[in-house]
């Protein structure tokens, strides 16, 4: 502990939670020094969401202390908590897409004036402020539904600073970003830091918290395992940490990838999203489609699913593959694990194994459309012990697992329809480290028994880190392909932003 | 083992609520009235229920489908008025009552298709809101059929049409055997085959749905054609109950005990869930509360506030438990 914890900004003690008996934090006790940086990690479930929903004033604790500056408080709501100088951005968009910035940035505490109409100038000259503040290129009265994932996340870190916060807690902020706004919001960060106030940066990606944190707090089944000082404590061991034994390799081996071409795309284009877009992937090869947010990456493998209109060629297996809708597209053997998992991946409510069988359902069903649930049943057994989804009764719903299981899940509802060629987009948002390692053996097991594969990544480490040849996307058009040895972050940087300096950055 | 209990649980707070409340409600009933639980008065229900019963289990689909139809009512007067002249038509003719009752049945049958097709293609060829679409529709019918008949009624010139409306099979009403048989159909379409877990899926999450390859527009469509139908069932026994239609009297208000059937049975307003066998008996439980009242001599006129106050009550039960 530094000298700065003497004082510390936020304590808990014996802080406990628990959801339906099921404890999940265990009395914790912690503290926030004044004007850090403080990185909360851990795996899902590990309690870090719990915690920091507690500070915002969301849960209140089952037993325990929060202590603002010295004195014990209890939030009752949110706005308790931002009373009190407490803000939390959460991990979800929060906005109301219809309303302007600077209604969003007071919504719900909106400035009044002294016959109690809105001020708007008061607060259409403060939001302009904050906006300024955090470098944002959105203007107060610009509507939410028109701004970048990467603005809107500015809206959301100036709503909540909007109200003289002094503890200001972001939750996976960004997992929407790229890189370059990434960087910016960093900028941001410690900008803030700077001018006296304490952040808490709860994140999944280990190299950010390195990056951007003063200190780090592991947490492990609700409780404190570790705390260092950045300088001591490198991403590796970050991860040792949160697993709490020795991680291996968390990329398996690249197998050769030399198969006959099983796709074949051929200046596919869609209009307003991408053009002149050809490319080729090989059995048993998984082939990488890297590029900033708004490249193009997911829009290429919704034209080849069917899901949006586009023009060009598209052979698989040598045959030509017209798919006007997605039913088409799964008949001639393509699948497509989408990145928006709950807006348009799984349903929470259908039980595991109907999510199990969404796609590939007509071949469950006899000739009046007959559902065969034994085999069906069977079938998600089979996944189940396949992925080891932890899940005791399949026939419960889907929104009763963890978001690495229902991502496992997701998976397999992606892969039972046994397509030759498999798009995955994003296939590791928003799960831990030790699900992340095992679905990228799922993913490379599925390579090596002659499946080709299409990884949709904004993570580059995980493109370097598994795919055989990257192709990069930049504004809609191929910047450049990369195999073997060149493939890396760097090269991979380079062609999807198109300049040198951002290299170096 | 555990698991077990755990679904057990889970089944009986999603499906039986609504068995439950039945029960709970046919025994106050038995309490306040030595009456209701006379066979004649149960069959009466059982009958009385059944011309909203049969349209509530098509509304069933649309629903859970993530949709609503609200001119079921004026459908059925329509569907039914074309019944009775194609059944007076036939018979002008000099054909078999037979023939003519077959070609009254017939008619209603594909005009209800075709007025749920047309509510269909409207919401998805035509992107229109399904409640802006039958809120459309619903003056639309109740119009075109009160200028056919000149606003008065289609009287029926076939006795056997007629004869059919009081018939009894076995002691049963037919239009109770018709809503068992065809609830017992549906509630297999709706939870054991591709079709069901297709309008489930789209109520869930459209989006969802279209990711996974099923074909979101088709389902929809044949939510609202099935629905059509089930309102052609409806009215053509209707007209052989009176035999005749009122063109401004036939199926008045079933919008509203239909979707209300629908709610107290279980099914979710947003879409997504919901059972077949549940409406069968929130439409039953519609029937005992209005017979209720009925008995212990409360205005017919506060009808519809106990149905308006089941409806608003039975949706704010089914938030709570949500949360």
């Amino acid at each position: 502990m530094g000298p700065a914890m003497e004082a510390p900004l936020v304590r808990v003690r014996s802080l406990r939670k628990e959801f339906g008996g099921h404890a999940v934090l265990r009395d914790l006790d912690a503290g926030v020094a004044r004007g850090e940086i403080l990185g909360l990690i851990g795996e899902n479930g590990a309690g870090k969401s719990t915690l920091v929903k507690i500070l915002a004033g969301i849960h209140r604790p089952t037993a325990g202390t929060v202590e603002l500056d010295g004195k014990a408080v209890v939030f009752r709501s949110p706005t308790d908590a931002r009373r009190a100088g407490v803000s939390l951005v959460p991990q979800e968009f929060n906005l109301a897409a219809d309303l302007t910035v600077e209604e969003n940035v007071f919504l719900g505490s909106e400035l009044l004036t002294a016959r109690h109409t809105l001020d708007t100038a008061r607060m259409r000259a403060r939001t302009a402020a904050l906006l300024q503040e955090l470098g944002a290129s959105a203007a107060p009265g610009d509507r939410i539904d028109g701004l970048s994932a990467a603005q809107k996340q500015l809206v959301e870190v100036g709503k909540a600073l909007a109200f003289d916060a002094r503890l200001l807690i972001l939750d996976e902020p960004t997992t929407m970003l790229t890189r370059r706004e990434i960087d910016r919001l960093f900028a941001v960060m410690r900008a803030l830091r700077d001018k006296g106030m304490t952040l808490i940066y709860v994140s999944h990606k280990l190299a950010e918290v390195k990056a951007v944190c003063d200190r780090v707090l592991v947490l492990k089944d609700g409780e404190l395992v570790h705390q260092a000082a950045i300088a001591e404590i490198d991403p590796p061991e970050m991860a040792r940490r949160m697993v709490g034994r020795e991680l291996r390799e968390i990329y398996p081996p690249k197998r050769p990838a030399d198969g006959p071409v099983v796709l074949e795309v051929r200046d596919l284009a869609s209009p307003g999203a991408f053009s002149g877009v050809s490319f080729t992937v090989r059995q048993g090869e998984i082939l990488g489609l890297a590029g900033l947010v708004g490249a193009g990456r997911t829009e290429i493998a919704e034209a080849l699913m069917g899901l949006r209109p586009s023009t060009g060629t598209v052979r698989l297996g040598g045959q030509v593959l017209r798919a006007r809708t997605a039913a088409q597209a799964v008949r001639g053997g393509l699948s497509y694990l989408s990145e928006d998992r709950q807006g348009s991946g799984v349903l929470p409510g259908f039980s595991i194994a109907e999510n199990v069988t969404l796609v590939s359902l007509p071949a469950y069903c006899g000739p009046l459309g007959l559902v065969d649930r034994a085999r069906e049943a069977e079938s998600a057994r089979g996944w189940r012990e396949r992925f080891h989804i932890k899940a005791p009764d399949l026939s419960a719903p889907l929104e009763s697992l963890s978001g690495g299981n229902q991502q496992k899940v997701s998976l397999a509802k992606t892969l039972d329809p046994g397509p030759r060629l498999v798009i995955v987009d994003e296939p590791t948002r928003g799960v831990d480290v030790a699900a992340k390692q095992e679905i990228y053996r799922f993913l490379a097991e599925l390579a090596e028994k002659g499946a080709a594969l299409l990884l949709i990544s904004s993570e580059l480490e995980e493109i370097v880190g598994l795919c055989h040849r990257v192709v990069v996307m930049r504004e809609g058009r191929v910047a450049g392909e990369r195999s073997g040895a060149e493939v890396g972050e760097q090269p991979i940087m380079y062609l999807a932003t198109g300049t040198e300096a951002e290299v170096s950055a | 083992m555990s698991a077990l209990l755990e679904r057990l649980r889970r089944l009986e707070k999603q499906r039986y609520a609504a068995f439950a409340a039945l029960a709970i409600l046919t025994v106050v009933s038995a309490f306040l009235s030595p009456y209701f639980l006379q066979p004649q008065n149960l069959l009466n229900i059982l009958r009385q229920v059944s011309y909203t019963g049969l349209i509530a289990l098509g509304m069933t689909f649309v629903i859970v489908s993530g949709g609503i139809d609200l001119s079921v009512g004026s459908m059925a007067a329509f569907v039914g008025s074309l019944a009775v002249l194609a059944l007076n038509a036939v018979a002008g003719r000099g054909w078999s009552p037979g023939a003519a009752v077959a070609a009254a049945v017939a008619c209603a049958l594909a005009a209800g298709l075709a007025c749920g097709l047309a509510n269909g293609l409207l919401v998805t060829k035509g992107r229109i809101a399904p409640f802006i679409v039958t809120l459309g529709t619903m003056a639309l019918f109740r119009s075109l059929s009160l200028y056919l008949g000149d606003a008065g009624e289609f009287r029926s010139e076939v006795e056997r049409f007629g004869d059919l409306g009081s018939a009894a099979p076995a002691g049963l009403p037919l239009p109770a055997l018709v809503l068992v048989g065809l609830a017992a159909l549906l509630s297999l379409l709706f939870s054991r085959t591709r079709y069901g877990r297709a309008v489930r899926a789209v109520g869930s999450n459209a989006r969802v749905a279209r990711y996974s390859a099923i074909d979101v527009d088709a389902t929809r469509l044949w939510a609202y054609a099935l629905n059509g139908l089930m309102v052609g069932v409806s009215a053509v026994l209707i007209a052989m109950r009176f035999n005749s239609v009122g063109t401004s009297t036939q199926g008045l208000n079933y919008e509203l005990d239909a979707i209300a059937a629908v709610i107290i049975g279980g099914t979710a307003m947003a879409g997504g869930r919901g059972t077949v066998w549940g409406t069968v008996v929130g439409a039953i439980t519609l029937g005992i509360i209005n017979n209720m009242l009925n008995m212990v001599g409360i205005s017919t006129y506060l009808q519809g506030t106990v149905k308006g106050l089941v409806i608003i009550g039975a949706v704010f039960i089914q938030r709570q438990r949500q949360q």
